[in-house]
């Protein structure tokens, strides 16, 4: 490229740069900057035409003027034309006010296209990159549209100079991620990967940046690349470190191209050729080797160079995670850099380390670090650095080293920074639960938790103590005991009271017997904090209070003393007001059987992956959206993962305080007492978010709770996912997914269930039948913490279902919250009789992507069965009735499930058909008669149901006045067995 | 990956900065006031990674003038660290001993930004979304 001396500057715009600089104020900026605009204007306007020099000389002036935020609305013209100039140092100028002054819409882009289009097919190396470097720099799709088609020819063919060739592979990957859709893939791909072995490193290093992105999207296209960069990265690194002369940095050879290489291979498995893997073995162990010689200088810059390939160099050792003896170097070398002085190369020694503590192979040389990876927890001066400590101290725990971990992660956790605390919390909570080898000291450190750090200890993190306390009874007198010690301190957090509340209520009991904590002093204890609390803690201490009532017969009188007060009575708050009239009447009216049944001990809760858990991952978890995207979004939502959890309101919380009792249903306490069910307590503790309001104790969410076995997971890989983001039209939907036709079956014979599940989204189904109407009950649940958006689900009637069958569905919501759930009523009637079922399709995106599924309703034409009733008589008088061949249909199948004849009963009934008894002389055979109902005739149905437990098999045998539905009905019940 | 370049003056004067992603200029300026704010408020004890939402950030101070260089999660920090050296050299021994002031005040304005020296080789090859080749040129009309 010509280098041009900085003589050649230009002096008007120099003078006019320092008169600028020498403005005493802001307005003297601006005056002066008008009678420079005031000037080009009449220049660029004058009759005179401008030489290529003054053109660029005034474009540069404009550049700089809008370069110090003026806004800039002539030239453009002037600039375009510089495009075409011949001389470097005028062509350059305009490309440079295209790319940093032109917006894509512009009108010129036709031009600017066009001078383009010439510079890319001069064959003048120079110009070929500067065009290239305006593409890229100006990014947008129209480029894209015009070019992207040209430089991926411009980058394989033979002639391109090596500057041309790097500017090309930059330029398209600036294309490619900006619209992948515009780089057309093609034979040239081949040739790319070839482009590894090119003479020159800048056109390698180049090549690498593309490789890796591209065969992100199609690995196998480029599998290639793996020997050839394993035997280029083996080149460079057996290098002296002079070899590659201009790509040396500080006796390094290629640092930076070596970590490419590397990146790249992370991109794949091991490879699979011995050979190739032979030497890429070697390479790593060149690396290691290389990390304890002596340095070739004594610069920084060097050794961090050197660096740089060792740090990428473990990470592809971590990656494959199959050489224990590389893993374990790796390890070592990296406890030596836990010592650096350096700051920069200790925090990514943590932080590499913390990567291969989850591998097997090197988990127990990670170990041999605690003490010192410990000694930075305590000492590090750099919160960033501490915090890497204490995610490794989290990574190296096991059962053996549980106690010492947990125990210098409570440490530090009083002196802690504010912004890391709720996850060290979360933390400990969760090595607490996992290591825990005696509960009592699960109790103590969860204890010791909310002691010092209560205000980080979240929802998840105490109910998941009470979840274990009340599962285990070897530890409920310890933690009884233990949180009435707690509850002693003057000062003791709100969570404290809350859990020592619970606790108390359940098994305040076990420690009655001992006068220090009779029963009066626990409730005195209690209540002394009772003022000090929030409504949320006081409406859960009322109901600890009132299950004092029955635990302690003898505090009735002082507590119903308390609930009777006026402020408690004419509490401002509903809640607790309506707490202490029910507390307080239940406590006077029901009997002591009554009060005993309605506050009995809490059952066991069912074992789930720890919410807690669940919590961590989504801190952590790859639902939060990146903060670039997020800026683009809105402002209010800026703190993702820096921030906490959005945690809901206490009272919209279904948390146990709220309906620990369940007795806000119960209207009034003189209705039958509700039982002290599991089911409330089941949705709180679920591991899905607990916060939606919709998520509350509805009747539908008990219902589903007690669902039967759900059904099988689907991967997610059976969501479709279609490109096009524009919302197809309602009837535009895809096939249903395979096991649609299976999970219409369990349908056919129950009403309600969970229809589909996978990892974003479950379905379940209520719904409901009667004469030829039918009313459904849709259940969209998110499993995950992120919102769908677009949500719509629509039911379609495929061919001339739509005559047969009419659903009218409501529309939902189109957001469905992390964790939330949404209902979905479907009003059905049916018209004549139908054979196939409607379809129902749900589309949503969920992340930025567009998930989509079909599955079948679950209406089969038995749902709207009318059982009937009849002697044996009327039916073999009506079976003969029905004896036209094709009336009857007929099925010997063999059984798939254990023949059970209450369970085959179970499932007849459950068709819809009555079963007449003393009709078949075989008293094993089922016989069943029932209408089905439809808006335009009615089709009577007679069933016989043979079973041969023998030969595990069944004969069914169907006879309708309608053939096909014989046949439908046949095929549809003999699935069931 | 890196997706943001940037040039902040201790003031909080952004005298430089490329993006290679999409970010719009009303929130760039907010983006760029809490990422100098981040690196600011640091010792030179601390370590010169910052993790700031969901990527993180790699600073060097040179004088008054910090460089800092937005990558996201799997990019190697060491090597994105040392490439700010690398580049700051570039400046150097283009502008021969480059200081803020130079980067700032700098009288003259070259146009030549095709000169061509070992150095800069890194720079080109180096950047994944290139083109700080431009961004050079750029900075060059803002001295």
């Amino acid at each position: 490229m010509p280098a041009v001396s900085k003589g050649d500057g230009m002096r008007g715009l120099a003078v006019f740069i320092s008169d600028i600089r020498n403005c005493k104020s802001k307005e003297a900026e601006i005056k002066r900057i008008n009678k420079e605009l005031a000037n080009i204007r009449s220049k660029f306007k004058g009759d005179k035409a401008l030489d290529g020099y003054s053109k660029k000389k005034y474009v540069c002036k404009l550049l700089f003027i809008f370069l110090l935020g003026h806004d800039i609305d002539f030239g453009h013209m002037e600039a375009v034309n510089l495009l075409s100039s011949n001389k470097y140092t005028e062509k350059q100028i305009g490309y440079l006010f295209i790319s940093v002054l032109v917006n894509s819409n512009s009108e010129l882009i036709r031009l600017i296209n066009n001078a383009i289009k010439n510079d890319l097919a001069s064959r003048n190396p120079t110009f070929m990159c500067l065009a290239l470097h305006c593409i890229a720099n100006v990014g947008s799709r129209e480029m894209g549209e015009a070019f992207a088609a040209d430089i991926p020819r411009i980058l394989v063919a033979g002639d391109s100079m090596d500057s041309v060739k790097q500017s090309a592979a930059l330029c398209l990957l600036r294309l490619y991620k900006a619209s992948p859709d515009l780089v057309p893939m093609g034979e040239w791909t081949a040739r790319v990967v070839h482009l590894l072995n090119d003479q020159h490193m800048g056109v390698v290093t180049a090549a690498v940046s593309l490789i890796t992105c591209l065969c992100k999207k199609n690995p196998d296209d480029f599998k290639t690349c793996i020997s050839l960069a394993v035997s280029r990265l083996s080149r460079i690194v057996s290098s002296a470190s002079t070899d590659l002369q201009d790509y040396t940095y500080y006796f390094v050879p290629a640092p930076w191209l070596s970590v490419k290489l590397l990146r790249l291979l992370q991109c794949y498995p091991p490879p699979e050729d011995a050979a190739v893997k032979g030497r890429l073995v070697e390479c790593l162990e060149t690396v290691l080797n290389k990390a304890q010689e002596p340095p070739k200088s004594k610069k920084v810059q060097h050794s961090n160079a050197k660096n740089a390939i060792l740090f990428e160099t473990i990470s592809l050792i971590i990656h494959y995670d199959s050489e224990p003896n590389l893993l374990v170097r790796a390890c070592n070398q990296l406890g030596q850099f836990l010592q650096h002085r350096e700051t920069n190369l200790r925090y990514l020694a943590l932080e590499s380390m913390c990567t291969l503590a989850s591998s097997e192979f090197s988990h127990e040389a990670v170990k041999t670090h605690i003490d010192t990876v410990i000694n930075a927890l305590k000492t590090e001066r750099d919160v960033s650095v501490r915090q890497r400590a204490a995610d490794l101290l989290y990574a190296m725990c096991d059962r053996s080293n549980a106690k010492q971990i947990v125990s210098e992660m409570l440490r530090y956790l009083e002196t802690a920074d504010y912004a890391i605390r709720e996850e060290i919390v979360l933390k400990v909570a969760i090595l607490a639960e996992k290591y825990a080898v005696d509960y009592s000291w699960y109790v103590d450190t969860i204890l010791n938790l909310i002691r010092i750090a209560g205000d980080y200890v979240s929802e998840e993190v105490w109910y998941r103590v009470l979840q274990i306390v009340t599962n285990r009874d070897d530890v409920q007198g310890y933690a009884a005991k233990t949180v009435f010690e707690a509850l002693q301190a003057p000062a003791c957090h709100e969570n404290m009271v809350k859990v020592g509340g619970y606790i108390l209520g359940e098994f305040g009991n076990l420690i009655a017997g001992d006068p220090r904590s009779s029963p009066p002093v626990q409730f005195s204890l209690l209540h002394s904090k009772f003022h000090l609390c929030s409504v949320a803690t006081r409406a859960l201490l009322l109901s600890t209070y009132i299950k004092f009532i029955n635990l302690f017969p003898e505090t009735k009188a002082t507590i119903q003393g308390v609930l009777r007060a006026g402020s408690q009575l004419r509490n401002a708050d509903v809640e607790l007001q309506q707490r202490a009239v029910e507390y307080l009447t239940l406590s006077s009216v029901a009997s002591t059987d009554v009060l005993a049944t309605v506050l009995e001990e809490m059952p066991p809760f069912p074992e789930r992956e720890s919410s807690i858990l669940a919590k961590l991952k989504r801190k952590k978890g790859p639902g939060a959206a990146s903060a670039l995207d997020d800026s683009r979004r809105d402002t209010s939502n800026s703190d993702i993962n820096g921030g906490v959890e959005p945690t809901p309101s206490t009272v919209s919380t279904p948390s146990p305080s709220a309906d620990l009792l369940g007795l806000r249903a119960a209207p009034s306490p003189a209705a039958p007492p509700v039982p002290v069910g599991g089911n409330l307590l089941v949705d709180v503790f679920s591991d899905g978010p607990t916060a939606q309001p919709s998520l509350g104790p509805t009747p539908e969410e008990a219902f589903l709770s007690e669902l039967e076995p759900p059904a099988p997971e689907s991967p997610m890989a059976l969501l479709a996912d279609p490109a096009p983001a524009a919302d197809p039209g309602p009837e535009d939907i895809g096939p249903p997914i395979p096991e649609a036709d299976e999970l219409l079956n369990k349908f056919v014979c129950k009403n309600s269930g969970v229809l589909f599940e996978n990892q974003l989204l479950q379905i379940g189904v209520k719904s409901e039948f009667r004469q030829n109407l039918g009313r459904m009950y849709l259940f969209y649940g998110n499993k995950t913490s992120v919102q769908f958006q677009n949500f719509s689900p629509t039911v379609v009637h495929p061919g001339d279902l739509q005559t047969q069958l009419a659903v009218q569905t409501k529309r939902v919501a189109a957001q469905v919250d992390g964790g939330a759930q949404v209902q979905q009523v479907l009003n059905i009637e049916c018209l004549r009789d139908f054979l196939t079922p409607p379809l129902l399709s749900v589309r949503f995106r969920y992340g930025g992507t567009a998930q989509s599924l079909t599955l079948k309703l679950p209406v089969t034409i038995n749902k709207f069965f009318q059982p009937t009733e009849m002697a044996a008589q009327d039916f073999f008088q009506r079976w003969k009735q029905l004896s036209l061949p094709l009336q009857e249909a007929q099925k010997i199948f063999k059984a798939n499930h254990p023949m059970d004849a209450e369970v085959t009963k179970a499932k007849l009934l459950g068709f819809g058909s009555a079963l007449l008894d003393n009709v078949d002389p075989n008293p094993e055979n089922f016989v069943g008669a029932g209408i089905i109902q439809t808006k335009a005739l009615q089709v009577g149905c007679l069933l016989r149901l043979e079973p041969n437990v023998q030969a595990q098999m069944y004969r069914l045998t169907l006879r309708t006045s309608k053939e096909p539905v014989s046949r439908h009905l046949c095929e549809l019940l003999a699935q069931q067995f | 990956m890196i997706k943001f370049f940037l040039m902040v003056n201790k003031q909080g004067q952004t005298r430089l900065s490329k993006y290679y992603e999409h970010v719009e200029i009303s929130k760039r300026t907010l983006l760029e006031t809490e990422v100098i704010k981040s690196c600011l408020s640091r010792s030179s004890e601390q370590c010169s990674f910052v993790e700031y939402k969901d990527f993180k950030l790699i600073y060097r101070q040179y004088a008054a003038l910090f460089i800092v260089v937005g990558v996201n999660d799997n990019e190697n920090e060491m090597a994105v660290y040392e490439f700010i050296h690398n580049f700051v050299e570039v400046l150097d021994e283009y502008f021969s001993r480059v200081s803020e002031l130079d980067v700032s005040f700098s009288e003259h304005l070259p146009v030549a930004c095709g000169k061509a020296h070992s150095r800069y080789n890194h720079i080109s090859a180096v950047t994944q979304e290139g083109f700080l080749y431009e961004a050079l040129a750029v900075l060059e009309l803002t001295l």
